[in-house]
């Protein structure tokens, strides 16, 4: 059985793309992730805010009650440098790459314009095969219009492909007016996949203390259908490639997603809730669906129930919406 | 000669380059002012750094200065060529191998930065006590006087010990040269390597012991041979200075400095000569040759170097035919000696050349000593003046002392304060700060600006205040042309900077500014209004002396560019800006470049954020314009609060508005002791932020005074009758509490004494359902209230306290209900020692009989002016000693012996009198059980009837009795210390006394490294941590002390952390306490060593326990007797992995900055460690293991 698949111009041995998660921090974890089946790996995100905090955190407390007491003018070893954010991240490329023979996806989360471009070129300049930008905000701004966001966003994507030569995806949010607009905008900036959807772990009331916890949870299946829908309208209408994530729990949700025309399906949740071994029995059920309908490759599968290639494209859009509500009997 | 290379460096670092460069093993342990110089030689060890032979030294901690010195001697002896780092104690307690070095002839040098030791208080500050009580040893002893002779004359007592054999001990002055930061010119290892012969090296481990060539060394000597076998090494000791000469020579043909053993200064023709060493013969230095240039004075002065062994030819040649009289300084005390150790040795060198012809004098000279600068007392210029002023006189002064006031003897000189000898091309500044705002490092950072980029000479010496938070630091720092030969403080500055207005309200400090002078004021208020916020005094000296005033709004400036509470770089830039030491534009630029080299290794967002600063500075920085008259109507505040004793108020607040110098002898106490409960009357008013209580949501569990740090949060429940007097903006609720029905409850903050820390907000329980960021306490700014609360505060304290009889000690909403006698110490903001000390003094406080280990505990619980142990109403209190760091645990069971001893002595007597005291009451005496509180109460109001009846009887048996008779109520004997003491030093005392049976209460304030020195790592350090000393991590695990005292069987041992579990902790005090044997609780405490928000640490602390890192237990062997399991485990397995704890803290994180590898390594091995350990535990508290 073909499981390649091509992705962002490599070709992958599975569709099953580790998706940017903890796992990633960890070498070893990729290593067993790739003996298990995956296609490639997508390293846990590089936060430019994070960055900076821990520099702010490192500083206070090396500073903190220094020098005011004479006995003990400071509390630390005095060191001469420190590997900080970036440079550790950047290590973990290299070691990931020095390791894995599979791709190895950077993934990066930045503030500022300048971060955006200069971490990309980093990323790139540290080995990683290529990058996926994990464009993470929710505005809360007032006085910010849609249009400076989207704008703020293809400017992102402008920015980082003019500064690197390695491809580039984009972890969106659906949480556009306009998706396919947005996409087209990014795909005409130089994106080359999109990877739909980025979930946002939604923040929640811990009635005990009254706190605001953001507390993890992991998606179900019933999560990839918001990703399944938007990548079989858009399949064919942009040149960017897609990959899906979120929700992709078992092999059948990475067949359907494939049907819609995702090139790769990430996955995280999966291995966490049944252990990164799983991998082998997604990969061995994704064979057996494949046997059973008779495709020899995963070439001939994508995009087969895409919006374009079905006798019924309105399934995909609003109207059918009014009649999947109107079937429920109450 | 190779190019000159300059460095500004302290004195630590001048003597740790060379030591580090010519060793192989380094043995080292912490102690004040010398840690630093085991700190940077494992720092450089960590990063790889080479000796002069291409290795890595191995730079080894040990248990104690004694274990050190034990350790040197075995690398010696096995030969490698070695170091160790040292001071004051420290010294004292390596005293016993020096004397088996030296006596086995072995090269080695000893690096001390002289401090005082302890008698009638300790000091951690510099004199020669601590290098004279090791005269006896047998080692050299070469005095450097500045920065730049440490690094000298260190390599020149490694080629000299190598060639004579005699082991070293190389000293300079503790803090005055040790912390003094000086721009000197630094050798290069080739110089360093040309003065260390090879061949020597070779001979020194030729000499070693090796199983190849074996011999056998350290015999034992009989009567027959000893003594004669003793006196061999005298042509060692004969031959020794000259070599020391040699290599003096030797070393200036290679750098151009040419040193003496008895370097000469003045008039070739003087008559009158002074002799001193170290950094007072760097002060008289410069005076001297003022003097005789300025006042054509016949004056002269012998700098010592080689002050052991003491050559009385070199000495002699050294002084001008011309003297008539010599004066000799030391900076020691020998009480009841003819006079002080050099001058004893100039007197006798004297003599013996007059005896043995090589006598050069014109006349017989006649010689005077005197004490100068005991616990680093200044000592300047014009007091060196008046030591020549002295031997002016026809019949000077003998035996006197320079620098303070002596009433009682009159021994002391007078001198001028206003002599001075500073020259105009010098500029002088002083920087008043707070140890929090960061300007002790900004200002060492201009110094390394200054002094790398430009030909000037410069220095910089900083004051710390006695507490650890709140602290203010004032630093002095010179810059000039020409070499700066001035250890001490400024006292005519050019500019002055005050970091905080607060200090104005205290302190005077433009009071050493010159005429002309620049007064640089860090305030809030806008320039248009500066003028009128300073005070009256201030405003007058300002006029008269025609200063000029620049303010700037440093907070937000900080604040804007990111930097929170930091000024430190504004107020850089501020001094660069005005004081015209650098040119503009150019200190500006150097400042910058400063700021990408000193904060790139942090990452580039804290390099913009003080470039940010720098740059906004200067737009915020205004010349205030200087009426003709004073306008102000305030001045200068009292330092003490009313009601202070009389000599609290005039001695304790002399001290603390710094002028504990102006103080004479007379007013002091002569032995040491001191009132206690002295803290109250500082009122501090550090807080920005004080919690404020709201009665309608507290729910009175009395955590938050629990928690409080500090005492500042007291609790009452009182009669409502009470109320009748109370301030309008009292609060108070009814008390929830069943068993005080129908009282009042007040939660009550003592605003002023409240160092802000929020521990209290965090502790409290209560959420506010209407707005969920509300508790019971909430912070507000503390200058608003301070006048309300303090009426508050008055008012609450004359509520009578809640009779002790009344209250269930086991029950904490009750038990806070009581008297803390421990309050309002210097230490951290925040502190995770101290409610564990206040707790203690509540539950015993009134019968209790303290040892506390030298450590943080004894210095915020006894460092002057004033002091947190205090009293009840009825006038009892905790009764606190410090003996030492290391003889605790000892110095506790002496007390206890003491003590049983004292009450046996009772309880024979009172039998003895029974008659006239009454059978009945002499029985019910002897038999009163004293476990509980009301027990002890009860006893207590028994014997004091008993003496009420032996009041009339003058008998022996009666007088004897009245003095022992409070003996009859339980003492209550604690021994307390950190884990440096416990674990470290004391530990062989600490074993001993769990081994004694006795009835003692042990409190390991366990913070997990010596946080008093600094953080460095001790055996209760866990595994990777960070920690000075361990800058790789630690790399073994925690020792596990408990489990230590449970295999004793009948020791009582808890394990405990508040934050976790308070009502534990509680229980475990009260437990431990009644039980009648020794006891042992180890209290986790947080620290600022741990990197962590000390405004939550309680976080930290239910993590660690979380995490099973903390084992929370109780052993009592009590239960034992009944039959049951003695263990009870209190901690349920662990809930998350021990590395979501250690990520909380810096000291764990930091290493995966450092050392990804070793950081992944070393959490695996502490999670393997938690798990092992747990469940062991966990078997131990298992039925069958009854």
């Amino acid at each position: 059985m073909n499981l390649q698949s091509k992705y962002l111009g490599m070709t992958l041995n599975s569709p099953f793309v580790l998706s940017a998660s903890p796992i990633g921090e960890n070498v070893e974890n990729l290593k067993r992730l790739e003996d298990y089946g995956v296609g490639a790996v997508v390293l846990h995100s590089l936060f430019e805010e994070q960055l900076a905090d821990e520099q702010l955190e490192l500083e206070y407390h090396l500073t903190h009650g220094t020098e005011s007491f004479a006995e003990a003018t400071s509390f630390f070893p005095n060191y001469d440098e420190f590997r900080l954010g970036p440079d550790q991240y950047l290590e973990q490329i290299h070691k990931a790459k020095n390791t894995l023979k599979v791709p190895v996806i950077a993934s990066l989360n930045g503030t500022s314009k300048g971060g955006w471009t200069k971490y990309a070129k980093n990323l790139q300049d540290a080995g990683a095969d290529a990058l996926e930008l994990n464009i993470y905000n929710v505005p809360t701004d007032i006085n910010l219009d849609s249009a400076q966001i989207e704008n703020a966003y293809v400017d992102i994507v402008k920015q980082v492909k003019s500064n690197v030569n390695i491809p580039v995806a984009v972890k969106l949010s659906p949480y556009f007016t306009n998706m396919a607009n947005m996409l087209h905008r990014m795909d005409t900036a130089g994106a080359d996949a999109f990877v739909l959807f980025n979930r946002f772990y939604q923040p929640d009331i811990n009635l005990h203390n009254y706190q605001v916890d953001n507390k993890v949870s992991f998606s179900t299946s019933e999560n990839n259908r918001i990703a399944m829908r938007w990548i079989a309208i858009m399949k064919n209408k942009i040149n960017a490639e897609f990959a899906a994530t979120g929700g992709i729990i078992t092999a059948q949700d990475a067949a359907k997603l494939i049907l819609a025309g995702a090139n790769v399906t990430q996955i995280f949740a999966t291995i966490a809730r049944n252990g990164m071994e799983y991998v082998k029995v997604l990969v061995q059920e994704l064979i057996e669906f494949m046997e059973e309908k008779g495709y020899s490759s995963i070439e001939e599968m994508i995009g087969v129930v895409s919006q374009k290639n079905i006798p019924n494209p309105g399934s995909y859009e609003r109207a059918q919406y009014m009649k999947t509500l109107s079937n429920y009997k109450f | 000669m190779a190019e000159k290379k300059f460095l500004t460096i302290d004195g630590n670092e001048a003597a740790a380059y060379v030591a580090f460069r010519c060793s192989e093993v380094i043995a080292i342990y912490p102690i004040t002012p010398s840690s630093n110089m085991g700190e940077y030689s494992d720092e450089w060890a960590a990063k790889g750094q080479k000796n002069l032979w291409g290795t890595i030294p191995t730079v080894y901690e040990m248990q104690s200065e004694g274990g050190a010195a034990g350790a040197v001697h075995g690398a010696l002896q096995t030969g490698a060529l070695t170091t160790t780092f040292t001071a004051s104690q420290g010294l004292l307690l390596k005293i016993p191998n020096m004397y088996k070095i030296s006596g086995e002839l072995t090269p080695t040098v000893f690096n001390i930065s002289a401090r005082t030791l302890a008698n009638h208080a300790l000091s951690i500050f510099g004199d020669h006590s601590d290098i004279n009580a090791a005269r006896q040893t047998g080692f050299a002893m070469m005095a450097s006087n500045s920065v730049q002779e440490v690094m000298d004359l260190e390599t020149i007592s490694w080629a000299s010990t190598l060639r004579s054999r005699i082991p070293f001990l190389h000293f300079f002055d503790g803090f005055r040269t040790s912390h003094e930061v000086q721009k000197i010119e630094v050798l290069p290892d080739e110089t360093i390597k040309a003065m260390i012969s090879e061949e020597l090296v070779s001979a020194h481990r030729k000499r070693a012991m090796n199983p190849d060539n074996p011999f056998i060394r350290g015999t034992a000597q009989n009567p027959d041979v000893f003594f004669q076998n003793r006196e061999t090494i005298n042509t060692y000791y004969n031959a020794c200075p000259d070599i020391v000469q040699e290599e003096m020579d030797k070393f200036a043909a290679l750098t151009g400095r040419q040193y003496n053993l008895f370097d000469y200064v003045g008039d070739p023709n003087a008559e009158n000569i002074l002799v001193v060493m170290a950094s007072g013969a760097d002060a008289s230095h410069d005076t001297v040759e003022y003097l005789v240039k300025n006042s054509g004075e016949k004056i002269g002065l012998v700098k010592v170097h080689l002050y052991r062994p003491f050559s009385v030819k070199h000495f002699i040649q050294a002084l001008p035919k011309t003297t008539k009289k010599i004066a000799v300084l030391d900076r020691t005390k020998e009480p009841g000696a003819t006079g002080e150790p050099m001058y004893l040795d100039v007197v006798d060198s004297i003599f013996k050349s007059y005896q043995d012809g090589t006598y050069h004098f014109d006349q017989m000279p006649k010689v005077y000593g005197g004490r100068y600068g005991l616990s680093s007392k200044e000592f300047t210029p014009s007091m060196i003046k008046s030591v020549f002023d002295n031997l002016k006189l026809d019949n000077p002064k003998n035996n006197f002392v320079v620098g303070i006031k002596d009433d009682i003897l009159n021994s002391s000189l007078d001198f001028d304060p206003h002599f001075s000898i500073e020259s105009d091309k010098v500029v002088r500044s002083m920087f008043w700060g707070l140890g929090s705002d960061g300007t002790v490092g900004a200002n060492k950072n201009s110094i390394k600006i200054i002094g790398e980029n430009t030909d000037f000479y410069c220095q910089g010496y900083f004051e710390y205040d006695s507490k650890k938070s709140g602290s203010i630091t004032i630093s002095h720092l010179r810059f000039g042309p020409n070499l700066i030969r001035s250890p001490y403080k400024v006292s005519h500055a050019n500019f002055v900077a005050c970091h905080q207005t607060v200090f104005l309200e205290k302190y005077d400090v433009i009071r050493n500014l010159i005429n002309g002078g620049v007064f640089l004021l860090n305030t809030p208020v806008p320039t248009a209004e500066v003028w009128n916020s300073l005070p009256k005094s201030q405003q007058k000296q300002i006029i008269d002396r025609k200063i000029k005033v620049y303010a700037i709004d440093a907070q937000t400036v900080a604040e804007n560019s990111g930097m929170g509470r930091r000024i430190n770089t504004v107020m850089q830039t501020c001094f660069f800006a005005i004081s015209g030491v650098l040119p503009k534009e150019q200190a500006i630029e150097e400042i910058k470049k400063s700021i990408k080299k000193t904060y790139g290794k942090k990452g580039e967002n804290i390099v913009q954020m003080n470039l940010a600063a720098v740059d906004s500075t200067l737009a915020n920085l205004h010349e205030v314009p200087v009426p003709a008259e004073v306008t102000s109507d305030w001045d200068t505040f009292p330092t003490m609060a009313p009601g202070a004793s009389e000599f609290v108020a005039n001695v304790e607040g002399a001290i603390l508005g710094g002028k504990g110098d102006d103080l004479p002898t007379s007013v002091f106490p002569h032995d040491g002791t001191w009132p206690t409960g002295t803290a109250a009357f500082e009122k501090r008013n550090i807080a920005l932020q004080i919690p404020v209580w709201d009665e309608e949501l507290c729910i009175q569990c009395g955590k938050c005074a629990m928690v409080c740090p500090h005492a500042t949060i007291r609790i009452k429940s009182y009669a409502p009758e009470l109320l009748s007097s109370a301030p309008a903006a009292f609060k108070h609720t009814p008390t929830k509490d069943k068993d005080y029905k129908g009282e009042e409850y007040t939660i009550q903050v003592a605003a002023e004494d409240c160092t802000g820390c929020s521990v209290c907000v965090e502790v409290c329980p209560v959420i506010d359902k209407v707005n969920p960021g509300r508790k019971a306490l909430n912070m507000e700014p503390q200058l608003p209230l301070r006048n309300q609360e303090r009426e508050n505060w008055n008012f609450f304290l004359s509520i009578p306290d809640k009779n002790r009889d009344d209250i269930k000690v086991t029950n904490l909403r009750q038990q806070q209900l009581q008297l803390p006698l421990f309050e309002f110490s210097g230490a951290c903001s925040g502190c995770g020692e101290t409610p564990y000390v206040k707790l203690m003094s509540q539950l015993f406080g009134n019968r209790a009989v303290i040892a506390n280990a030298t450590g943080c505990s004894s210095i915020y619980g006894g460092n002057l002016p004033t002091t947190p142990w205090t009293k009840d109403a009825d006038g009892r209190g905790p009764a606190w000693n410090n003996s030492l760091f290391e003889d605790n645990a000892e110095f506790g069971l002496g007390m206890r012996l003491s003590i049983d001893k004292q009450a046996e002595i009772a309880r024979m007597l009172l039998k003895k009198m029974e008659m006239e005291i009454g059978m009945e009451l002499v029985q019910e005496i002897l038999d009163a059980q004293q476990v509980t509180e009301q027990e002890i109460n009860a006893q207590r109001a028994r014997v004091e009837k008993a003496k009420a009846s032996i009041a009339m009887y003058n008998t022996e048996d009666a007088n004897r009795l009245k003095d022992l008779a409070d003996y009859l109520v339980k003492k209550s004997v604690w021994i307390v210390g950190g884990d440096g003491w416990a674990y470290d030093i004391g530990y062989g005392g600490l074993d001993h006394v769990l081994a004694s049976g006795k009835n003692v209460n042990i409190l390991v304030l366990d913070t997990e490294v010596y946080s008093n020195t600094g953080g460095q790592m001790s055996k209760a350090s866990p595994i990777g941590a960070i920690a000075k000393f361990a800058a790789g991590g630690k790399p073994t695990r925690k020792k596990d002390l408990g489990m230590m005292a449970m295999s004793y069987g009948n020791v009582y041992v808890a394990s405990v952390a508040f934050g976790s579990n308070d009502n534990q902790t509680l229980k475990a005090f009260v437990e431990a306490e009644a039980y009648d044997g020794p006891s042992i609780i180890i209290a986790y405490s947080h620290c600022i060593a741990h990197g962590i928000n000390m405004e939550a640490p309680l976080q930290n602390q239910k993590a660690i326990v979380d995490s099973g890192q903390w084992i929370l237990y109780r052993y009592n062997p009590n239960l034992a007797v009944e039959g049951k399991n003695p263990f009870v485990l209190e901690s349920k397995p662990p809930k998350m992995p021990v590395a979501n704890y250690m990520d909380m803290e810096i000291r764990y994180k930091m290493l995966s900055k450092i050392n990804p590898t070793a950081y992944t390594e070393l959490y695996k091995q502490a999670q393997e460690f938690v798990d092992e350990r747990y469940k062991h535990y966990a078997f131990l508290a298992t039925k069958e293991n009854v």
